[in-house]
C-alpha cells in the first residue's frame, strides 16, 4: 500500500499544476477561515467581527468549517480527474502496466491516495477548528467541544465520495476536460429527474428518490449551516427549526456509491484494450 | 528447456476484424527473435496481449510456465512499444526512479543504465525537452533497469533518424551479446536479418513461418553475371543441371542454383568452356525476398 500511495505522490507532486491545485485546495479554505476570525474594521464606521455572531463556538464551528471547506473540493477534483487524464493523454497508463502495475494496483494507487488527501484534509479542518474554537468559542468544556464531530466524519465521507465519483469519470472519459463537464450534467441530470418524479408523481415522493443520487446524496451530508447561524441569534423562534444534523443513512448511501463508483472504475479498466 | 514465453492459439478480434488469428509460438532463452509482418499484421497487438495492455478474445499464453500472474512476470521484462511514453514534466532521473517503483527493485541500476544508453549527462533533464531520438533511448534504460531476462520492442527504430537507428541497433546488438532475450517486432526487413536468429512471419494475425532465420532463407542462392559473351553463357548456364532459371536485366544475368555450387568452381568451368566474365557476384537471397515471396504467396 505504501509503494502505491509513495507511487502516486510522485506523480502528483512534480507536477507543478496538480501541486499548485492541492495547495490551494487545502490553503485556501483555512485562509477563509482564519480570515473570518480577523475584525474587520471599517474605517471606524461599522466592524465585521464574525465571532460576535457566534459562528466560531463549540459545536457549531464544526458543522460551519466542514460545511464552507467542503466547498473548495472542487480544486481537488481537478486534480483527481486530470490524473486520470494525464495518464490516457501521456500513455503512461499503457507504461505503467507493461512496466508490471497491474490494473488493480493502478486504480487503488489512485483511490489510496483519494482517501490519504480527504484524510489530511479532514486532519486540519480538525486543527484548525479546534484552535479558532478554543480562542473564541463561548464555552470551552470538553464535553461541549467533542459534541457534533460526526460533522468530520461526514466531510471525510463526503470528500472521498465526491472524488471516488471523480474517478470514475475520468476513467469513463479519459479526458479530463469532459470528465468535469460531466460533474455539471450529473447535477443538472439530478434536477431533471426531481423534476419529472414531481410531475408524474409529487415532490415528496421525488425529493425521497433524489436523496439517493450521488450528488445529492453527497451535499445532503452536510446541510447549509446559514438556518442555524440565524436561529442562535433567534433562539425563540421556533418556527424555523430544521434538521441540521448528519444522518448515518445518508452516509450509508454515499460510502455505497463510493463503493460503486471505485467497482466500475477498475472494471471499465480492466474491459478495455489500451 | 523451459520457454519463458509460451503462445498457444492466441485470437483478438476487434469486433469484426481478427487481428490476431489462432497464433502459436514460443520463445526460449538466449535467442534473439524477430516478430516479422506489414503494417496491420497484428505484430503490435500480439505483443499487446502478452504485456497485459490488451485483452485476448481466446487462447492462452503463460510467463514462465504460468508460474507467475502476468504482472508480476511483467516486472522481470523489460519492454518497449512504439511510442516512448513517460512524464513530460519529470526529468529523465524521475521518471526511471518511478519505472523502478513500479517494479520494485533498487534505484542502484539508474546511472547504469542512463550511461549504456548514453543520456548520463541529461539525467536532470525534463523529458518533454528530449528529442525523439533521446526519448527512445530513455525507454531503453527504462527497459534495462531491472536487468531483464527478456527484452520486448516494438518497432524500436520507428521515426528516426538515421543517426538514432544506428545508435538504437548499437545498442540492441550490445544487450544481446550479453545473452539476453530478444523478442524485436518490425517491419524493417535488415533490421530484423542483422540482429535475429529466429523470426516468425505473421500475415493477418496467421503465423506463415516460425523458425530459424537460416531456414528461411533457405535456397541455395544465385549468380550475377556479366560478360560480353552473353549467349554463350545463357546457353551454358541453360544445359547445366545445377540451375533452374535465369533471368536478363541489360547486361545483368542472374542465374539461380537449384544445387549448391560455389563461386570459383562455377568460374573456372566457364573458362574451360571459353566464356570469360567481367562480374562475377554469388548472392542469397535477402530476407525481404523471402518475406514477399512468403507473404504474397499465401
Amino acid at each position: 500500500m505504501r509503494r502505491l500511495i509513495d507511487l502516486e505522490l510522485q506523480k502528483l507532486l512534480l507536477n507543478r499544476t496538480s501541486k499548485l491545485l492541492i495547495f490551494i485546495s487545502f490553503i485556501l479554505p483555512l485562509c477563509v477561515i482564519m480570515l473570518s476570525a480577523i475584525k474587520v474594521n471599517f474605517f471606524g464606521y461599522f466592524t465585521i467581527d464574525f465571532g460576535k455572531i457566534g459562528i466560531f463556538n463549540f459545536p457549531i464551528i464544526w458543522h460551519i468549517t466542514t460545511y464552507f471547506s467542503a466547498l473548495f473540493k472542487l480544486f481537488f477534483a481537478i486534480v483527481v480527474v486530470s490524473m486520470i487524464g494525464n495518464e490516457y493523454s501521456n500513455k503512461t497508463l499503457k507504461q505503467n502496466l507493461i512496466d508490471g502495475l497491474s490494473k488493480k494496483e493502478f486504480i487503488l494507487s489512485k483511490v489510496y491516495v483519494i482517501v490519504f488527501f480527504a484524510l489530511v484534509s479532514t486532519l486540519i479542518i480538525f486543527c484548525i477548528s479546534l484552535v479558532l474554537g478554543l480562542i473564541y468559542s463561548d464555552y470551552d468544556e470538553f464535553q461541549i467541544i467533542i459534541q457534533q464531530l460526526e460533522f468530520l466524519v461526514a466531510y471525510f465521507v463526503k470528500l472521498v465520495g465526491f472524488f471516488s465519483f471523480c474517478l470514475f469519470l475520468g476513467v469513463l472519459a479519459k479526458r479530463s476536460a469532459f470528465a468535469l463537464a460531466f460533474i455539471f450534467i450529473e447535477l443538472i441530470f439530478e434536477w431533471i429527474v426531481l423534476g419529472i418524479i414531481t410531475w408524474r408523481s409529487n415532490f415528496e415522493f421525488a425529493q425521497k428518490v433524489q436523496d439517493f443520487l450521488p450528488l445529492t446524496s453527497m451535499s445532503n451530508l452536510i446541510k447549509q449551516p446559514f438556518q442555524r447561524i440565524a436561529m442562535t441569534k433567534l433562539p425563540a423562534n421556533e418556527e424555523i427549526t430544521y434538521d441540521y444534523s448528519v444522518h448515518l443513512d445518508n452516509i450509508l448511501i454515499v460510502l455505497a456509491w463510493t463503493v460503486i463508483f471505485i467497482f466500475f472504475s477498475y472494471k471499465l479498466l480492466k474491459k478495455r484494450d489500451l | 528447456m523451459e520457454p519463458i514465453l509460451k503462445i498457444s492459439n492466441l485470437t483478438k478480434k476487434f469486433g469484426l476484424i481478427t487481428a490476431v488469428n489462432n497464433l502459436s509460438f514460443s520463445i526460449s532463452k538466449g535467442s534473439v527473435y524477430g516478430i516479422l509482418g506489414p503494417n496491420g499484421s497484428g505484430k503490435s497487438t500480439t505483443l499487446g496481449i502478452v504485456l497485459n495492455v490488451v485483452n485476448k478474445t481466446s487462447g492462452d499464453f503463460s510467463w514462465y510456465g504460468g508460474n507467475l500472474t502476468t504482472h508480476q512476470a511483467l516486472k522481470k521484462v523489460g519492454a518497449i512499444i512504439e511510442r516512448p511514453n513517460f512524464y513530460p514534466y519529470m526529468t529523465a532521473y524521475q521518471n526511471l526512479k518511478l519505472v523502478c517503483k513500479i517494479k520494485e527493485i533498487s534505484f542502484d541500476s539508474i546511472a547504469k543504465c542512463l550511461e549504456v544508453v548514453g543520456l548520463l549527462d541529461r539525467k536532470e533533464h525534463h523529458f518533454s525537452s528530449f528529442s525523439l531520438g533521446m526519448k527512445q533511448r530513455l525507454a531503453i534504460a527504462s527497459a534495462l533497469l531491472n536487468d531483464p531476462e527478456i527484452l520486448i520492442l516494438d518497432e524500436p527504430t520507428n521515426g528516426l533518424d538515421p543517426q538514432g537507428i544506428h545508435q538504437i541497433r548499437k545498442i540492441i546488438k550490445t544487450i544481446a551479446q550479453n545473452g539476453t532475450t530478444i523478442l524485436l517486432a518490425s517491419h524493417l526487413l535488415d533490421e530484423v536479418e542483422k540482429v535475429c536468429s529466429h523470426v516468425v512471419v505473421l500475415r493477418e494475425g496467421r503465423s506463415l513461418f516460425a523458425g530459424r532465420v537460416d531456414e528461411l532463407i533457405s535456397s541455395n542462392g544465385f549468380f550475377e553475371l556479366k560478360t560480353k559473351q552473353k549467349d554463350a553463357l545463357l546457353k551454358f548456364v541453360d544445359s547445366h543441371p545445377n540451375f533452374s532459371h535465369t533471368k536478363t536485366e541489360a547486361d545483368l544475368i542472374t542465374a539461380f542454383l537449384k544445387d549448391p555450387m560455389d563461386a570459383e568452381e562455377f568460374n573456372s568451368l566457364l573458362y574451360q568452356n571459353g566464356i570469360v566474365l567481367s562480374h562475377l557476384v554469388k548472392r542469397k537471397e535477402s530476407l525481404e525476398e523471402q518475406f514477399l515471396q512468403l507473404t504474397d504467396n499465401k
